[in-house]
Order: C-alpha cells, then sequence, then structure tokens
C-alpha cells in the first residue's frame, strides 16, 4: 500500500535530466544530466559544500528540484514524496531512533509497511545476520559502538528492499581502521544484495576504492564521470586533476597541440605530455605529473626535472621528497628512495617520467 | 500565639538553613575532599549565601509554611477569634466530612453540590488539556521543527502579546466577544446561519474558551521546549522509511517528547483547575466550579477552616492524579523539568 510506486520501480537505475536546484538565489546543484545503471555502485566525490548532500536529497525526495526531472526505474519522481519513492536514505548522522531497540529500528519500515509482527521479526534477523550483528537485537541504540551503529543504519534502510541506496558520508565519523573495515563490508554487501548504491564522500580514497564509477563534483557541477581508474590516470579537468590524488602543476602556455599530445613551455622547459581536450597555441596551460610516476632519471625517460632536496618524508613503505626547482616552485616525488642511496636534504636530484605520465591541460586565469 | 511563632520560625529558618550549608561547604572543603570545586568555591561567597537565602525563603515562605499553615487551618473548627487556642480549638475532621456529606443538619446523604462542582472541574479540566494539547501540538511542532527564524520570532509575539493584558480583563473581552450581543452572534446572525443568538455562556463554550486561552502560552512553550532538541533527521529517516505523517507523530515525535507532553498537560491541568477569573467571569448560570466554591467558603461562609479544608482536597488530589497519571506514562518526575 504505501509504495505503490516503490512495487513497479523495481529496477534501480536513477536519470537524472536538466536537474538543477538552487537555494533562493544561490545555485546549489548546476544542469546535470545523469544516467546511473541498476546494480552500480556510484559515488558522488567532492570538497564539502559542493553539493553532494543537496543532489542526494533530491532523489530521495527531500529536496524538489528547481528545474529538471529525477526518474527512478523510468518513472517521473515529481509527484512521489520520501515516503512514496523506491530509495533509502543513510543519514550522515545516521539518525537512528534513540528510543528504540535495535530490532525494533530495523523494523520500522516494515512497522509502517504493516508487516505482521512474525514476518517482520524474520526479517530483522535476516538482515541482522547480513550485517553482522546477531544477537545484538534486543540492545538500545546507545549501548552500540560507532561502526555497530552504522551497521544498524544499513540494515534498516534494507530492510524496506529499496530498488536504490543512497549513502551521506556514512564512514566519515569512523576511525581511520573501522573506516577500511566498513569499506569492504559495504561494497561486499552491495555484491551480495545487487543493488544500485549511490555513495557520497569527499575521501578520494573512499570513491575509488569502493565504486563502479565516480563522479568528481565542484561548485555544483558534475566535472567528470568514469571508473575509479579513469578518474585517476585521465583527469579531464584541472579541479579533478588536483582534487583526485596529488598532483604538480607546472603552469606556462601551450607549444604544440596535435590532437593527443601537446607541448607546453614554461619556465623550467618544455614538456610533453597526452593532451585533455581540445587546446591551441598559446593557450595558458599546465602540466601535471603524480608524484609517484617520478623516479630517479634514467636514460630512458623522455622528461627529466632536476633540483634541490628541500624536505624528505620518510613513510615506511616509500618516502616522499621535496625537491626546489631552478625557478623557486617546488616539486614532490614518491618512492625514490628504494631505487637510490638514500638521499641527503640540499642534495640535487634528478627525476624523471615519460610523455604518457604527463597530462596538459588547459587552465583559466587563476585556477590551479 | 501559635501564628507569631510560626512567623519567627519563617523569618528563621532561611538563616538556620543558610548555616547548615556553610557548615557543610565549609566540611567539604578539607583537603581530599570531593574532587572539583564545591558549590561555595563555584559561585563566590556573596552569590552563594544570596542563593542559599534566596531558594529557602522561595522554598519556605511561598511554599511549606502557607501550605502547612493552610493544613493545619483545615483540621480546626471555625471559631471566632478569641476562642482560637481555647479549649474549643480541637483536632477535627468536621471540615473534610463537610464536603462529603454536608451540614449535620442537611437532610440528604450526600453533599451534591460540592462534589458536583468537584467532579465538574476535574472533568472539565481533564477535557480542556485535551483540548489545548490537540491545538497546541501542531503550533509547537510547526515552531520547533519547520519554522524559519524570522517567521518563528514573529509568531512567538503573537502568542505573547496577548499576555501582557491582565487576566480578569482578557477574560472580560472572551464575554464580551460571546455575549448575545457579541461580535460573534451578530456575525452569526448576519449571516443568517442562526436565527437567535446562541447562548455561549449559558452551554459553557465560553468556559472553555477562556480556560483554553488562559493555559495556551504554557502548553505551547513547555511542548516546543520539548520538541525543538529532537534531531530533524530522525523526522526524514521515518518519512524515508515509508511512514506517513501521522505514524512518524505517533511513533517518533511524540515518543520523543513524551516528558514534554506530560509536562505541558500537568502545568495546563493544575492552572485549569485552579483558576478563578474564567470560571467566575465564563461559568454559565449553572456552572459550579470548584475554586469559586473555595472562596466563597473564605469570603462568603467566612469559614476559614472549611475553605482550607475544601483547597487542600482540590490541591491533594490533584497531585495525586498528576502523579498517577505520570506513572501511567511511565515517567519520572525529574524527567518532565527537563
Ligand atoms: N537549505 C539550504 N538553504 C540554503 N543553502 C543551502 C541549504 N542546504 C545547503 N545549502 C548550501 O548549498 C551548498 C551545498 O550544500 P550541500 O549539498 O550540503 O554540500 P555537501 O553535502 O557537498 O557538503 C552549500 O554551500 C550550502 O551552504
Ligand atoms: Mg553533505
Amino acid at each position: 500500500m504505501p509504495d505503490n510506486i516503490g512495487a513497479t520501480a523495481k529496477s534501480g537505475v536513477v536519470e537524472l535530466s536538466d536537474l538543477e536546484v538552487r537555494y533562493g538565489d544561490f545555485q546549489a546543484l548546476q544542469r546535470t544530466n545523469l544516467k546511473i545503471e541498476s546494480g552500480e555502485f556510484f559515488s558522488f566525490l567532492g570538497p564539502s559544500g559542493c553539493g553532494k548532500t543537496t543532489l542526494l536529497r533530491t532523489i530521495s525526495g527531500f529536496q524538489s528540484p528547481t528545474l529538471g526531472q529525477v526518474k527512478i526505474g523510468g518513472i517521473d519522481m515529481r509527484a512521489a514524496g520520501p515516503n512514496m519513492r523506491p530509495t533509502a536514505l543513510i543519514f550522515q548522522n545516521l539518525a537512528l531512533f534513540p528510543l528504540m531497540t535495535v530490532a525494533e529500528n530495523i523494523g520500522y519500515g516494515l512497522r509502517v509497511r504493516g508487516v505482521p509482527r512474525r514476518d517482520r521479526d524474520v526479517t530483522v534477523s535476516r538482515l541482522l545476520d547480513i550485517v553482522s550483528l546477531l544477537g545484538h537485537g534486543a540492545k538500545k541504540i546507545q549501548e552500540l559502538s560507532g561502526g555497530q551503529k552504522q551497521r544498524v543504519a544499513i540494515a534498516r534502510a534494507l530492510a524496506v528492499e529499496p530498488s536504490v541506496l543512497l549513502l551521506d558520508e556514512p564512514l566519515s565519523a569512523l576511525d581511520l581502521k573501522l573506516r577500511q573495515y566498513m569499506r569492504a563490508e559495504l561494497r561486499a554487501i552491495q555484491r551480495r544484495i545487487g543493488i544500485t548504491f549511490i555513495y557520497i564522500t569527499h575521501d578520494q580514497a573512499e570513491a575509488l576504492a569502493m565504486s563502479d564509477r565516480v563522479a568528481v563534483m565542484n561548485a555544483g557541477r558534475i566535472e567528470q564521470v568514469g571508473s575509479p581508474r579513469s578518474i585517476y590516470s585521465a583527469p579531464e579537468t584541472p579541479f579533478v586533476a588536483s582534487f583526485v590524488g596529488e598532483n604538480n602543476i607546472i603552469r606556462g602556455r601551450i607549444k604544440r597541440f596535435d590532437g593527443t599530445e601537446a607541448t607546453i613551455s614554461t619556465a623550467l622547459g618544455d614538456f610533453t605530455g597526452r593532451a585533455a581536450g581540445n587546446l591551441h597555441c598559446d593557450q595558458p596551460a599546465a602540466y601535471f605529473v603524480r608524484p609517484e610516476a617520478l623516479t630517479p632519471y634514467q636514460p630512458s625517460h623522455e622528461t627529466c626535472f632536476a633540483g634541490e632536496i628541500v624536505e624528505i618524508l620518510y613513510e615506511g613503505n616509500s618516502s616522499q621528497v621535496t625537491l626546489r626547482m631552478p625557478d623557486g616552485e617546488k616539486l614532490i616525488a614518491r618512492s625514490v628512495t628504494s631505487m637510490t642511496a638514500s638521499p641527503m636534504l640540499g642534495e640535487r636530484l634528478r627525476v624523471g617520467c615519460n610523455r604518457a605520465d604527463g597530462i596538459v591541460m588547459a587552465i583559466e586565469g587563476s585556477h590551479p | 500565639m501559635r501564628s507569631s511563632l510560626a512567623l519567627s520560625l519563617c523569618l528563621l529558618l532561611p538563616f538556620l538553613v543558610t548555616a547548615i550549608l556553610l557548615a557543610g561547604g565549609l566540611f567539604r572543603r578539607q583537603p581530599n575532599a570531593s574532587p572539583g570545586p564545591g558549590f561555595f568555591r563555584r559561585n563566590g561567597p556573596a552569590v552563594s549565601i544570596y542563593l542559599v537565602i534566596a531558594v529557602s525563603a522561595w522554598v519556605f515562605l511561598t511554599i511549606v509554611f502557607p501550605q502547612i499553615a493552610m493544613i493545619d487551618l483545615s483540621f480546626h473548627p471555625n471559631l471566632p477569634p478569641k476562642k482560637i487556642g481555647g479549649p474549643e480549638d480541637v483536632f477535627t475532621l468536621e471540615n473534610y466530612r463537610y464536603f462529603v456529606f454536608g451540614p449535620v443538619s442537611s437532610t440528604g446523604s450526600l453533599n451534591t453540590l460540592h462534589l458536583g462542582a468537584y467532579a465538574a472541574t476535574i472533568t472539565a479540566s481533564v477535557a480542556v488539556t485535551a483540548l489545548n494539547f490537540i491545538l497546541c501540538y501542531p503550533i509547537a511542532f510547526y515552531m520547533a521543527q519547520s519554522a524559519l527564524p524570522r517567521a518563528l520570532r514573529r509568531l512567538i509575539i503573537l502568542l505573547i502579546l496577548p499576555y501582557w493584558i491582565n487576566e480578569v480583563l482578557r477574560v472580560f473581552a472572551v464575554r464580551l466577544l460571546l455575549s448575545d450581543a457579541g461580535i460573534v452572534n451578530r456575525m452569526l446572525l448576519a449571516t443568517g446561519l442562526v436565527g437567535t443568538p446562541v447562548d455561549f455562556i449559558g452551554n459553557n463554550v465560553g468556559l472553555y474558551w477562556g480556560l483554553s486561552y488562559t493555559c495556551i502560552l504554557t502548553m505551547v512553550f513547555t511542548l516546543y521546549n520539548a520538541l525543538e532538541s529532537l534531531d530533524k533527521s530522525q523526522i526524514e529517516a521515518a518519512r524515508d522509511l515509508g511512514a506517513p505523517w501521522w505514524h512518524v507523530h505517533m511513533f517518533i515525535v511524540m515518543p520523543y517528547a513524551k516528558p514534554g507532553i506530560a509536562s505541558g498537560c500537568a502545568l495546563t491541568f493544575m492552572s485549569c483547575v485552579g483558576s478563578i477569573a474564567a470560571p467566575l467571569v465564563l461559568g454559565g448560570p449553572r456552572t459550579l466550579w470548584f475554586t469559586p466554591v473555595i472562596y466563597d467558603r473564605f469570603y462568603q461562609a467566612l469559614n476559614w477552616p472549611l475553605g482550607a479544608a475544601y483547597a487542600v482536597i482540590l490541591l491533594v488530589s490533584c497531585t495525586v492524579f498528576v502523579l498517577l497519571s505520570l506513572r501511567i506514562l511511565g515517567l519520572k518526575l525529574g524527567q518532565i523539568a527537563r
């Protein structure tokens, strides 16, 4: 009875068409078109305040879009309130009901649907099993640890058999060990259940580790959508290049562009790398190269940087070495120690990489 | 004599309590006593002594002693001042007997007039409390959970404004509004909905109106206070799990606000039972509220002990009633004072 819409929208395809959200004059979400496939683990990654929660609340029906529409399972959700959508939201603060036991929390959605107590109990214990909380059903919420609360929230959302599970930075309150454990756990639960997960995070490691596809957001706009690998290795915008992982940025102007490769002329010399997008000569641009791509110089390297070591951070399995370039800018290289006799502060060091490791991208004005 | 003793006790006790607490404070200052600063250390000596005197004066002068005097008086016969303390001034239950059975000379077996007024007062107060809760809950919920700050400020001013006017004046205004020639009746007549003026006062609409009006502020703000701390995401989580609004209110919001609801209802019930202006001005000719009955014992019948007994009966029975209700709701007294 309450979710006649949910019953017909079994498939978890989420389509956003020309979606825009404004709070008064403030545009929290720029025009967005996106299709998320059924059964996909899809992440939105972006800094705090970029509109991730807004987007999630629009999908779940708590925020109505200023323009455009949300379709779930092919059905326009315009007329459906949050209680009528085949989605379940896991809140940033979990929002568990403190006056109910763990089992009552998990069973709440079923109770709302008028499921008889006996059937409810069966489902609840099955879910307790899925989230490894068997035997905790009678506990009060306050008696649980952070990770356990997390899993109760997941079980409570799964109880209503949503086609789409929406998760708003669910792991941000946990400590590092638990976060890594819960990452694997979430991914495993998603594989087992097979429904669409839409996951929001500002933590790039989380998004890359768990997702089938990632959308990187900045200031209310989706900058790039793709697999974690393509987001990391082939960023398309300066924002993505600098937000996802680390990147050294060397500014200059385009000297040559042949469609796939570009050469940029900078204060440190000319560098050639893969071209991101369409470039034209003399355009302001930057050369991006990841610290881990820079290794001690070998004759086979196509690109070379030389500078004075100003900082060494020992990180156990690798070290991070900061070089000062002739123009005063800093360049960071990683995994240098394992190859050389331990470098010393003040020494000169040459590092190099190949063309394929660098990306040349247009930048506008003050943009990084 | 009795009164002068009581008076001197009244005045002395705060100082006595101060002295005792001071001694306690000094004692606790001993090394390796309780960790953290004590009451006196935290507040400084001047403020501490003032607090102790003020609080104990408040408790003893306004609550304990008047009530003790009242209870004491209720167990004495009604005597002219000369005979007070004399041989006829004995302990008696006569005043309580009178409430149940009426004067010894009366023919009826029960004091139906006063018992009826008592029962009617309790029933009507329960009804008004329930009505008030129904009226105020949506307002309080809106204020606590959905109103934007600007709208909230405006609403609070609108709610408080009428209470700048004295209660008696407010009650008379309601009477004017609802009288045969009042605005409400004139409007009803003009629209042709009724042929003759509706007797709002006679059938107690006015009384309920006036009592609800008197208690609205208490109820709204107590509920508001309880609902304000409810995390909005609790409501959204319930909605997201498919709950219709009534379910959210019944099983998420109200259980959370239960102590506040109980507190608001108890306050409303007590002030309703104890109100005097509204029943005097707005009560229909056939309505006998219990507070005017008490008032009449004191000033019409000039029987202070009887009045005292009636006041004690009302106070004790209402307190028991409220405590029982809390017990049934599974609440402790401490919880409602959040
Ligand atoms: N109800 C609201 N009214 C006005 N502005 C809002 C509201 N909710 C969010 N915002 C603004 O919209 C922007 C995006 O917020 P949000 O979606 O919460 O970002 P994120 O979840 O990515 O941190 C922020 O600048 C925030 O201040
Ligand atoms: Mg957010």
